[in-house]
């Protein structure tokens, strides 16, 4: 039945952080748009729009069914995305050398973005039936690696290093939550060290190459190199109070690369400056901080950690792609939850703040 | 229990989440700090630079590896050329620059505007190409005119040339502009749209080795587009060099002999598998492709009923006609269906149910055991032969033997030949293998067709006693530091399925074909070296007795093709040779002398003479 206790509960201050990024989001991409003649960028700014609005009922979708159903249905879920990613893998789309997406009528689909919302609940239930005050054993932690191993391995393959490293980082972040053994967290750091090590030492010479790119994309001047150096000027030259809305020179004259997606923040800082950069900064902390909040709050054990995983999904790549387009970090191809153009993106982020609406809202269904 | 109700119990989880919270706000504040240096200590600067927006990024072309042959002989090389192009943005007064342009350079202004207009969707910032390979003097005099042209600039780029004109054309190949699908493919990451790639030949097989990597700079500039600061450069890295197995002046000796004709030589040495000479004719001129060939040039080249822009030599495929009785023998022998003592009585025919199979001599051949039977192609002993294997045992033989599949030389585009089989057949044409047909097949007519590389592959395994060899192009791949990347190692690809008694029957008989008294190519014999060989004589077409449009011409388009397959040694010298010459009429006639002509200069040192103007002007 359904409880009139949900509606007053309801986190309305989340859906209004959530609102207030959106906002920002269409404002800036707008502006990211319009140094362009073409009508092929504005439909970004439309779909977009779509995008949003689809993003809303699928986060609709995931608070208004009770997480125990998540608990429940956990590893179908998984398995049907797994199932998703070898599909990718055969019947993708192609475009820059990997296979990543699936078509679907006008739109496209990437499952390794849905994949991390599988993974996040699938860690959940799994450590959910494991955890104890000590912390996790050698035999607790064996099927969360295959968990995280499996899709892994097929996103690597596409390939599409970025993601892949974003799972993985959800995963660990979830993993340290819990709490590992400290004889077996000192063990599994020695191992991964050797690991590493002795790897490093089979690897081929173009893999190794490949790897080294990845770690200092100024090795190509040309590509990656190029666009810090101008993502940095952009951004700097915003100073305090900005140049103004739709006054970004950098993105107009088209110096910046993937203006709308991956290096949409540069161009908000470019035109908002310090004030409005920060703004954004504290936007997001307050979004994951807040989403903590409601872990702390939770008295079920596969809540808190579904919580958490959520939390930890977008303060990664949050963190990623500021980091990135500051030049503190390699370039990855990690989008900035919500402001970022793209539908998967958009999607999957609507989905981590449906599950934590989900999580506050029935907060008292264990109290 | 129900695990829903699972809670966590005690504090602790707590005491963890408030550490993530505090972890959380720390990394923001990093970030934030990142922010408020590149924003608030390093603004103005940045602001600067955006103002002037003079942050230009160059791109420097990666010098394209060298390919020599086995001695060193340079074959392919780079040489210096200048492209001429326009900044728009820097180019302010733009009518006045390109006004003055033209009076410099004497390029049209239309045709400048033109150009404008066709690349300016790049941006005011990106140069516009205006010509390119622009001459030793109209670089000077932009050079000198420097401050009277803003905007102009002139960048260096290394551009192939070819140092032997048409020699070795397919094996060489070319470079072209990268297409839509090579980029989509992967194979070409670092190579961006309207930059050069191998499109044939080496240049496209050996591209990983020759590439080499692109470097780049970022510079700063004034407002007249001039270079004030180097921000940043990361050098080119210079392709390998690549070393030919081939030797240069026995392709050319091949290519002398093979000028005026349609076809392909092609010699390797038999103990390693190396390509010493590959030609292929007509050929055609590289230098032509280099700035990007004109459409009349391309057209007439696709168009010609000769074929010039394929290489003969791995796409050609050809009946191997009397060559393929070397398979033959080798099946008979070792199945047990022929020895050295059993024999065949030919009458010049050979009746099988109604129908009458003719032997190529109309009087016959008389008694004839394998060796004969070889020497003089006798074509009835082979009937019986096939007969009695199969097409299908014929056919496991054909392919131990390295037929009718890539002998995997490292060239675009190898043609895998075909040796047909009864379930071949039926799947492809519904109706059921003749037993006719398998007669034809143990002569090499029919269905079989094969390469002239896959004949010399043979011809040089039934040389060195067996062994099939992967033929090479490449001897090795050095850096321009001089450190080997790559060398030749010779690689096994199969070897032929019989006893070696069996091998010496049949090169008994292949050295009777050139020194027995009755041997179909005695005109290859040379004085001091020790030359085995077999013909061959492809049938075209059936011709049609009676029809009036047949013309002297279409005659000639179907005249049989002439093959000759030979190995020959001299002291530790050994070498293997396919040779066919299309439309050729016989082996014996017009194959066997071009071998034995190539056999000599590569053995005995004694080049062919024909003087250079002759083979452009056959070459066409």
């Amino acid at each position: 039945m359904f409880d009139r206790r949900l509606i007053q509960h309801f986190d309305w201050g989340l859906l209004l952080l959530t609102i207030m990024l959106c906002s920002l989001g269409l404002t800036v991409l707008s502006s990211a748009v319009s140094g362009s003649n073409s009508s092929f960028q504005k439909i970004f700014f439309l779909k977009q729009w779509i995008w949003y609005g689809a993003g809303g009922l699928v986060m609709s979708l995931f608070f208004l069914v009770d997480y125990k159903y998540m608990d429940r249905w956990a590893y179908v879920i998984y398995g049907g995305s797994v199932l998703l990613l070898l599909a990718v893998l055969f019947l993708g789309k192609t475009a820059g050398g990997s296979r990543r997406w699936l078509a679907m009528g006008p739109f496209t689909l990437q499952p390794s973005e849905v994949v991390k919302i599988a993974v996040i609940i699938v860690l959940a239930r799994c450590f959910s039936r494991r955890m104890k005050s000590g912390g996790l054993g050698f035999r607790d932690l064996f099927l969360p690696f295959v968990l995280v191993l499996i899709p892994f391995v097929l996103i690597v393959k596409q390939p599409d290093l970025g993601t892949g490293m974003v799972v993985l980082l959800i995963a660990g972040s979830m993993t340290l939550f819990v709490k590992i053994e400290k004889r077996t967290f000192v063990f599994l750091l020695i191992i991964a060290a050797i690991a590493a090590g002795s790897g490093w030492f089979f690897l081929k010479e173009y893999q190794k190459q490949r790897i080294m790119t990845f770690l200092n994309p100024d090795r190509d001047p040309l590509g990656a190199g190029y666009h810090i150096i101008q993502s940095k000027i952009a951004i700097g030259s915003g100073q305090i109070s900005g140049k103004g809305f739709y006054r970004g020179t950098q993105n107009i004259l088209s110096f910046l690369p993937e203006q709308h997606t991956d290096f949409i923040f540069s161009v908000l800082a470019e035109e908002w400056g310090f004030a409005g950069s920060v703004l954004l900064h504290l936007l997001f902390m307050i979004l994951i901080v807040w989403g903590l909040n409601i872990a702390y709050h939770c008295r079920n054990a596969f809540a808190t950690i579904l919580a958490v995983g959520s939390c930890a999904m977008i303060f990664w790549q949050a963190v990623i792609n500021l980091g990135m387009v500051m030049g503190l970090m390699p370039v990855v191809g990690v989008p900035l939850p919500l402001i970022s153009y793209g539908g998967s993106s958009v999607l999957t982020i609507m989905i981590c703040i449906g599950i934590l609406m989900n999580v506050s809202m029935r907060r008292f269904v264990s109290e | 229990m129900n695990p829903y109700t699972n809670t966590v119990g005690g504090e602790w989880y707590r005491q963890r989440l408030t550490g993530t919270m505090f972890c959380v706000i720390g990394v923001f504040m990093v970030l934030i700090g990142r922010l408020f240096y590149l924003q608030v200590m390093e603004g103005e600067e940045y602001r600067r630079l955006s103002e002037n927006n003079c942050i230009r990024l160059q791109r420097i072309a990666a010098p394209r590896g060298g390919i020599y042959d086995r001695h060193g002989v340079l074959l392919a090389d780079n040489r210096p050329s200048f492209d001429l192009s326009i900044v728009l943005k820097d180019a302010e007064p733009l009518a006045d620059t390109v006004k003055k342009l033209a009076r410099y350079t004497g390029i049209p202004e239309k045709e400048i505007f033109e150009k404008i207009q066709k690349g300016k969707r790049g941006g005011a910032y990106k140069p516009v190409l205006l010509k390119e390979d622009i001459g030793r003097d109209m670089l000077a005099v932009i050079e000198a005119n420097h401050f009277d042209l803003p905007g102009i600039a002139v960048d260096f780029k290394p551009r192939r040339q070819y140092m032997h004109g048409r020699t070795a054309s397919h094996l060489l190949g070319y470079l072209g502009e990268i297409n839509e699908e090579e980029l989509k493919s992967g194979n070409y990451p670092e190579v961006r749209g309207g930059e050069l790639v191998g499109k044939y030949g080496i240049e496209k097989s050996g591209g990983p080795f020759l590439r080499g990597r692109k470097g780049g700079r970022q510079v700063e500039v004034n407002a007249r587009g001039q270079v004030v600061r180097v921000l940043d450069i990361v050098d080119a890295v210079p392709g390998h060099n690549l070393y030919l197995t081939i030797d240069l002046r026995l392709q050319q000796a091949a290519e002398v002999l093979l000028s005026g004709k349609v076809g392909a030589l092609v010699a390797l040495e038999p103990d390693s598998g190396k390509v010493i000479a590959m030609a292929s004719m007509p050929g055609f001129d590289q230098n032509r492709f280099i700035k990007g060939i004109s459409y009349p040039d391309w057209n007439a080249l696709i168009s010609n009923p000769d074929r010039p822009l394929e290489n003969k030599a791995v796409q050609g495929e050809y009946p191997p006609a009397s060559t393929y009785k070397i398979v033959t023998a080798l099946a008979g022998l070792e199945e047990g269906v022929a020895d050295l003592k059993s024999t065949a009585f030919c009458p010049g025919y050979y009746r099988f149910g109604d129908r009458i199979f003719r032997c190529w001599r109309r009087g016959g051949h008389g008694t004839v055991n394998v060796t004969g039977a070889l020497a003089v192609s006798c074509d009835v002993y082979f009937y019986q032969l096939g007969q009695k294997l199969g097409v299908d045992r014929l056919a496991e033989y054909a392919r131990a033997c390295g037929l009718g599949a890539p002998t995997g030389i490292d060239l675009p585009h190898e043609s895998a030949g075909l040796i047909p089989t009864a379930l071949w057949k039926k799947k492809r044409t519904g109706v059921p293998w003749q037993k006719g047909e398998t007669l034809s097949i143990a002569i090499g007519q029919g269905y079989n067709l094969v390469t002239p590389l896959q004949m010399a592959v043979l011809t040089a395994a039934v040389a060195n006693g067996g062994t099939l060899y992967r033929p090479a192009l490449l001897e090795k791949a050095v850096s321009a530091g001089g450190e080997t990347v790559k060398a030749f190692e010779k690689e096994i690809i199969g070897s032929i399925p019989v006893r070696p008694e069996h091998l010496e029957i049949v090169k008994r008989g292949l050295w009777e074909v050139v020194n027995g008294s009755r041997g179909t190519a005695r005109l290859a014999r040379i004085e001091h070296v020790d030359i085995s060989g077999k013909t061959g004589t492809a049938q075209v077409i059936s011709r049609k007795k009676g029809d009036r449009s047949y013309s002297k011409k279409l005659a000639d388009r179907h005249k049989p093709h002439a093959w000759f397959v030979a190995y020959g040694s001299k002291g530790e010298k050994k070498i293997a040779v396919a040779v066919i010459i299309e439309h050729g009429e016989h082996g014996s006639g017009t194959a066997a002398p071009i071998a034995r002509d190539f056999i000599r200069a590569a053995l005995l040192g004694q080049y062919p003479r024909q003087s250079e103007n002759e083979i452009k002007a056959t070459g066409e």
